[in-house]
């Protein structure tokens, strides 16, 4: 009986065809915006994670303060030294690269050309810790390291600008008043997300930033590389601790240092595109809602359409469940059937869209189901008063009704 | 079910098919109250063919109605079958219908931008009937009226005549004891309604389908074996073992 029931809904569907579809149309659109958000959201999210950890996976930075929101007036935290790195090296196992971090920025110089450039002055230990190989080159050298050589290794960015046709490798690159000798050449990064371009950058030992630009022996930051067969949060732990001897914090006092971990910084970035799909979302709902509404006047209106009808097959031995099944079963039908489009409609607007949004396409069939079920539902609900009250119809004044 | 309904009752069981007992039926409330039947009885035997006559507001609709449990009695009786339909709920009166009635109305009420074959397996969808089973049946019925080629046309392919003889296939598909025509002929003109008259004598007579018509037309009325007169909501005159045109034609 359901079966024929469907069968017939579907004969009748298809007799009406325009007036289906645009029946349907608000539960397509619906349908394509909920779910063409919930993808596109969901994109965002894995890509604003997969940019964050393109700055390195399971990376810790540490840095002096307590990051945003220390209130003003407070005593400038005291710089790390050297001798902090040695000592996370030294002590704290699990991790696989320490390496210290001071920035400088300044003019880079190549022939009539210039460019600014962010000069990260680090050790060895940085581009295996941040897994960024090399295009074409060689890393500085423990002796060369040690003894602060002005030699560099420069970003994509950098070359694009200062070398357009050039091999840079070999060259002389004066970085404001330092010339220096570009030995490597960096492979490509791309953006980070949050930090800008990671390719403008020229990587030069640290003490030779120390000694040129900064003119003392801070270090700005540390960056740790956890060795991935660790938790990096027993690691935060004793890096922590570690860290309060050294600065002679006592216990009851608060960090005057922070470690920020890559991975945290992605989680809650993606929360925060979560979120916002979840708004975007939610919005998008609004419209299933006005089409389940749509649904419930073109069924009512078909119902009086189609009195004289229900009024026949009164009359022919349908019980009143018959006649209320069959106009359910239509709105569930339509509905459906309104679902289904959405869904195609959604898949090929988020095929399209996360071209030019440069996000990965996500196809998750968890939100098409749910999507799916919900059009369904939307029938059911929306299809039941006018069933309802086509089953209630006398049959006697429905086979009079013009 | 039909086969075990022979077309004349022996005289030995006197039970009939469909019995009224003082039946009236008031339509509304105190002053605007309208008393359409004042106590109508009515003994129809199995196998008969009766037309049912009188001018409008007489109650010969309502009785057919009542007749037809589409509508029950106000007080008084009504058996079908010795069941007391006056005491059945609306779903049971639909079940009655569609496994005991066939209905054939003036205005033909043809499901329309639907196939003939479609009209007809209508009534065999609600018993049911598996979809090889309601092909064939209601091939069978279109044949019977003479329409088995015209089975993929819709109603508005068809003339007045053609759809009301589809109408009939689609009362006839579930083999019913009763056929309840309502002025069957009332739109089509005089050629066509005598060949609507012959279908129904004939499923009459070689089905033994016990034929209720209302008409009001005399013509018609002749093809009855019964004629039942209504008057001012009671039943005036019945007419039995009337000579029938139908055999003498």
């Amino acid at each position: 009986m359901l079966w024929t029931t469907i069968t017939l809904s579907l004969r009748e569907i298809r007799r009406h065809i325009l007036r289906s579809f645009l029946t349907v149309l608000g539960v397509v659109i619906g349908v394509a915006a909920v779910v063409t958000m919930v993808t596109l959201g969901n994109a965002a999210s894995r890509s604003v994670q997969s940019q964050v950890s393109s700055l390195g996976s399971n990376l810790l930075t540490v840095l002096p303060g307590q990051g945003a929101g220390r209130g003003g007036g407070a005593q400038l935290p005291q710089p790390f030294k050297i001798e902090d790195v040695d000592a996370i090296r030294g002590q704290i196992g699990g991790v696989t690269a320490v390496a210290p971090q001071v920035q400088s920025t300044q003019t880079a110089v190549h022939n009539a050309a210039n460019w600014s450039v962010t000069v990260n002055g680090t050790s060895d230990q940085y581009l295996d810790g941040q897994q960024w190989a090399l295009a074409s080159g060689r890393v500085f050298t423990p002796a060369e390291e040690q003894a602060g050589k002005s030699v560099c290794i420069i970003g994509d960015t950098v070359k694009a600008n200062l070398y357009p046709d050039a091999d840079p490798v070999g060259t002389d690159l004066r970085v404001g008043n330092v010339s220096c000798d570009v030995i490597g050449l960096l492979a490509k990064r791309g953006q980070s997300g949050i930090g800008g371009d990671q390719d403008n950058t020229v990587i030069m030992p640290y003490r030779a930033v120390q000694r040129r630009f900064t003119g003392n022996r801070n270090v700005q930051f540390i960056m740790v590389a956890v060795d991935p067969r660790y938790e990096s949060g027993p690691i935060q732990d004793s890096i922590s601790q570690l860290l309060r001897e050294r600065r002679s914090i006592t216990a009851g006092k608060a960090d005057d240092f922070s470690i920020l971990d890559t991975k945290q910084i992605a989680d809650a970035l993606g929360g925060i595109t979560g979120t916002l799909t979840a708004v975007v979302t939610g919005i998008a709902a609004i419209s299933l809602l006005v089409g389940g509404i749509g649904i419930m006047n073109i069924m009512l209106v078909s119902v009086t359409e189609r009195t004289r009808e229900i009024g026949i097959r009164l009359a022919i031995g349908a019980v009143a469940s018959e006649v209320l099944l069959q106009f359910l079963v239509e709105a569930v039908v339509l509905s459906s059937l309104g679902g289904l489009i959405g869904l195609a409609l959604a898949f090929v607007a988020s095929a399209l869209l996360v071209i030019p949004l440069k996000m990965p396409f996500l196809w998750e069939p968890q939100i098409n189901l749910i999507a799916f079920g919900i059009s369904a539902m939307i029938g059911v609900i929306f299809g039941y008063f006018p069933a309802r009250r086509a089953a209630a119809l006398d049959p006697i004044e429905a086979l009079r009704h013009e | 079910m039909p086969e075990s309904q022979p077309a004349s009752q022996p005289a030995s069981q006197p039970q009939p098919l469909i019995s009224l007992q003082g039946v009236t039926k008031r339509y509304g409330e105190g002053t605007a109250a309208f008393q359409a039947l004042k106590g109508v009885d009515l003994d129809i035997m199995a196998g008969d063919f009766v037309a049912v006559m009188g001018p409008s507001g007489s109650g010969k609709s309502t009785t057919m109605n009542i007749l037809g449990c589409l509508d029950t009695p106000t007080t008084g009786a009504f058996l079908f079958k010795g069941v007391h339909v006056e005491n059945l709920d609306r779903d049971q009166r639909s079940l009655l219908r569609r496994h005991h009635l066939g209905f054939v109305f003036q205005g033909f009420n043809l499901l329309a931008r639907t196939t003939a074959l479609e009209n007809v397996e209508l009534p065999l969808i609600y018993r049911g009937e598996a979809r090889k089973t309601r092909h064939d049946m209601a091939m069978a019925a279109l044949d019977k009226v003479g329409l088995a080629d015209w089975s993929d046309h819709t109603p508005s392919e068809l003339s007045g005549g053609q759809q009301q003889r589809v109408a009939i296939a689609r009362a006839i598909v579930t083999h019913p004891d009763v056929l309840l025509a309502d002025e069957p002929t009332g739109n089509l003109d005089s050629q066509r309604s005598i060949e609507i008259m012959h279908l129904l004598t004939d499923l009459n007579q070689t089905s033994g389908i016990t034929v209720l018509m209302v008409t009001h037309e005399a013509e018609m009325a002749d093809f009855a074996r019964t004629i039942v007169q209504f008057k001012d909501g009671l039943v005036e005159r019945i007419e039995t073992g009337h000579h029938r045109r139908a055999e003498t034609a």
